[in-house]
């Protein structure tokens, strides 16, 4: 059925473009090198996500940590392992902090005194942040001291409510009293905030490098998709002409349609690529946490707190817990930067730009391919596409420390290397209008590209064992049709 | 009928110019040579035909009608230039080239079975193209060149690449399309095929046509008036029997036999060629020489040469 906007010749030419689309994507698809990407791509990319969590976890270095304990039900319980040895002292915790300085391998435990209720906070300063395996060890001991007392009250309060008149509890009565309620009663979570000693600003620090990595991750994400499916392209309109079957194509179809076929078969199939690395790197990670789960507890840190004071809600947060809070630990921070990232923004940008950036140069990548007999004569021709790429992602490093700087509004304009530079903008934000600005001009660029290329490669492909120069294509640019 | 006709068609790639007002007529159900040195235009012209490229004058009408997009579903081209994907699998890649000239899936596969059938190579079907031998190759581009029953078909040196026996069988396959209602475009430069096949040639060099018409017509227009006398017994010298004017072109004997080209003035007829001699000479066969096409070929691209050198 021809679809009804079209009439039988575009309907005709429309499914000639799928066909050779399709074919596009198929071949490639198939390929055994394409499998391998898919699957080894995931792998390093899940790497990169779970090493820095499992080197946080990994066993420490040892650790000198120095415990102020104004509540004294703790100190004495912490006990010398083969990495961490604890110290209690006596100084306030504004001379243990000033006397720990810059060592990475101190720490100040400060288990502040409460009234009201059970001390179920702690703060742990270092310069160097705590491991996952400290941390745990430090809650452990402190709400395995806590519960202790509170059954111990709980037992007492029974004992008394129950049967006044005895002196000590029978073991009959013991075992009821260990109900339901009590261990419930008795279950504490502790909050352990840990705060970086050295210099303030470190919230702010953190946000920044993690918009850094984003810009720097996307950009090149751009760069190397640009030019991995630019190569493709070009590689394939080199095997049709050295095959010889493009005189045969090029009489059933326009050379316009097969090029354009050829550039969005390619287009999709880094599409899938892209898409089946997201959702295969997604898969790793999710099974990784599954799998370890005491490893990725970090992004649970927030709702402890949260726990422990509505177990606690009469108890009134001191002033070095809200500080803790607000600064957060580092990982938190990165995870809080990360969420203040506007990913739909981020990621519809990324698509967009890997798209439009990718026919932009595809298109010239195919002209080459077209002008050539051979992949080694593509390089005098490549300078002109590699440059302003390798430029744009050479300029992104320092556009990252200045994302709205004149340089960086200017080249995240211009089509050639927008791509690459407006995403390395987008995690900082970018006003809107320079976002549809540079978007616009893409466009513009890549049909100016397309156009260009097309009269080339039309000429081109058809061409055999010529020399060419910039001269001759030139010529073949103006060429009547 | 004309089953095709270009108008005056010239095409120019910047100062150079590849077809300088060519017309022709292609009868239908013909088999029309377009005959010419290599870098003369054919191929463009060709080219012309399949709107792989437009003329920048003159016009190409096909049944009478100026050529449109859709015509290009009724052409089967086979370029001298030829190839297949060398990954991609036989049948996979016969199927796709089909659609591309407008067949359904369907039809494709259909049409294919049986010609792969036809020429007993449905062994190949799934085997990819670099497996195949180079004339293996040639044999599935042809079937790719006519499934889709083109009424109109355009081979350019066909048959290079085959062995004889393929020669033979491909050769078959050409008359037969052409009985079954195809028009066939055929440039070569095997003269043999072109005087053994073609119904017209046009002889195309630099852009400019020099020679066109009914190839038996072409070789009657150039015979000039030279005979072949095979003879027996021999007494006196040849030479010295001829009226003046007649030339000997060339004696020479085998072992029973001599053999003599001679060409005698136009005024004259064969009569008195015969007469001359008969008295002397047991004569054993006498002919008129019909020029081949390749003699025409080459008398009539030096001659357009020569003079060309001469003008400048």
């Amino acid at each position: 059925m021809p679809i009804p906007f079209l009439n039988p010749d575009q309907f005709r030419d429309m499914n000639k473009i799928f066909l050779i689309i399709r074919r596009e994507y198929l071949t490639r698809v198939r390929k055994r090198s394409f499998v391998v990407m898919t699957i080894l791509g995931p792998i390093l990319m899940a790497l990169i996500f779970i090493l820095p969590v499992y080197l946080a976890t990994r066993q420490d270095e040892k650790r000198q940590i120095q415990v102020i304990d104004e509540t004294g039900w703790f100190a004495p319980k912490f006990e010398n392992t083969g990495n961490y040895q604890f110290i209690p002292i006596s100084l306030s915790l504004e001379e243990a902090k000033k006397n720990l300085g810059s060592d990475p391998n101190s720490a100040v435990l400060y288990i502040p005194a409460t009234h009201l209720s059970v001390p179920d906070k702690a703060v742990i300063y270092s310069d160097d942040p705590p491991t996952l395996n400290l941390k745990g060890y430090i809650t452990n001991t402190m709400s395995r001291e806590i519960e202790k007392h509170k059954l111990a009250a709980e037992i007492r309060k029974e004992i008394l409510h129950t049967s006044p008149g005895l002196q000590s509890a029978s073991d009959t009565a013991h075992e009821d009293l260990m109900s339901e309620t009590i261990l419930k009663n008795i279950h504490t979570d502790v909050d352990l905030t840990s705060i970086k000693v050295s210099e303030g600003g470190t919230e702010q620090k953190s946000y920044t490098e993690a918009y850094m990595i984003a810009g720097w991750f996307f950009s090149f994400l751009i760069y190397m998709f640009i030019f991995l499916f630019g190569a493709q392209v070009m590689r394939g309109v080199i095997e049709e002409k050295t095959n010889r079957i493009v005189e045969v194509i090029v009489s059933s179809v326009k050379p316009f349609q097969l090029m354009l076929g050829k550039i969005v078969g390619v287009a999709m199939v880094g599409l899938t690529q892209f898409i089946l690395w997201v959702l295969f790197t997604a898969t790793i990670i999710i099974t990784v946490q599954q799998a370890f789960p005491e490893k990725f507890k970090v992004q649970g840190a927030n709702n402890e707190s949260s726990i422990s004071s509505q177990v606690n809600p009469q108890q009134a947060p001191n002033a070095a817990v809200i500080q803790a809070q607000e600064n957060g630990d580092k990982a938190n921070v990165v995870l809080d930067a990360i969420s203040s990232i506007n990913f739909p923004v981020l990621i519809s940008a990324f698509i967009f730009y890997f798209i439009g950036g990718y026919l932009l140069y595809g298109a010239l990548f195919a002209a080459i391919g077209s002008a050539v007999d051979n992949e080694t004569d593509t390089q005098q021709f490549m300078l002109p596409i590699t440059v302003p790429l390798i430029f744009a992602f050479v300029v992104a490093q320092s556009v990252i420390n200045n994302p709205q700087g004149s340089m960086a509004i200017w080249l995240s304009m211009i089509p050639f290397t927008s791509p690459v530079i407006m995403m390395v903008r987008i995690p900082f934000g970018v006003p809107y209008w320079q976002l549809a600005t540079s978007m616009v001009l893409l466009i513009a660029g890549f049909m100016l590209t397309t156009w260009v290329a097309s009269r080339i490669y039309r000429t081109g492909i058809l061409m055999y064992g010529k020399k060419v120069n910039y001269h001759e294509l030139w010529k073949w640019i103006r060429y009547r049709g | 009928m004309a089953m095709l006709t270009a108008k005056k068609v010239t095409k120019r790639f910047g100062e150079f110019t590849a077809l300088n007002a060519v017309s022709l007529q292609v009868s239908e159900q013909s088999i029309f040579g377009l005959l010419g040195p290599n870098g003369a235009g054919k191929t463009t012209l060709i080219r012309i035909i399949n709107q792989i490229t437009g003329p920048d004058e003159g016009e190409v009408l096909l049944n009478d009608k100026p050529l449109k997009p859709d015509h290009t579903a009724i052409i089967g081209y086979l370029p001298e230039e030829r190839g297949l994907y060398k990954k991609m699998k036989v049948g996979e890649q016969a199927i796709y080239l089909a659609q591309l000239k407008g067949l359904s899936h369907f039809d494709a596969v259909k049409r294919l079975k049986h010609w792969f059938e036809k020429f007993e190579i449905e062994a190949w079907w799934g085997k990819k193209v670099e497996e195949l031998s180079k004339g293996m190759q040639q044999k599935v581009q042809f079937i790719i060149t006519v499934v889709h029953e083109p009424k109109l078909l355009i081979f350019d040196e066909p048959f290079s690449g085959f062995d004889p026996i393929n020669v033979n069988l491909l050769r078959d396959e050409i008359l037969e399309l052409r009985r079954n209602g195809s028009t066939i475009i055929f440039s070569t430069h095997n003269m043999a095929s072109v005087e053994e096949l073609c119904d017209d040639i046009v002889l195309i060099n630099k852009a400019n046509k020099i020679l066109d018409g009914n190839v038996k017509q072409i070789r009657q227009q150039h015979f000039d008036n030279t005979y072949n006398l095979r003879y027996r017994n021999h007494d006196g010298d040849l030479k010295t029997l001829l009226a003046p004017g007649f030339e000997l072109i060339s004696n020479s004997s085998d072992d029973e036999l001599y053999s003599a080209t001679i060409r005698i003035p136009k005024e004259s007829g064969s009569m008195e060629l015969l007469q001359s001699v008969l008295p002397h000479l047991s004569i054993a066969s006498f002919e008129e020489v019909i020029p081949s096409m390749n003699d025409i070929f080459i008398s009539k691209v030096n001659a357009v040469n020569a003079n060309s050198i001469l003008e400048s």
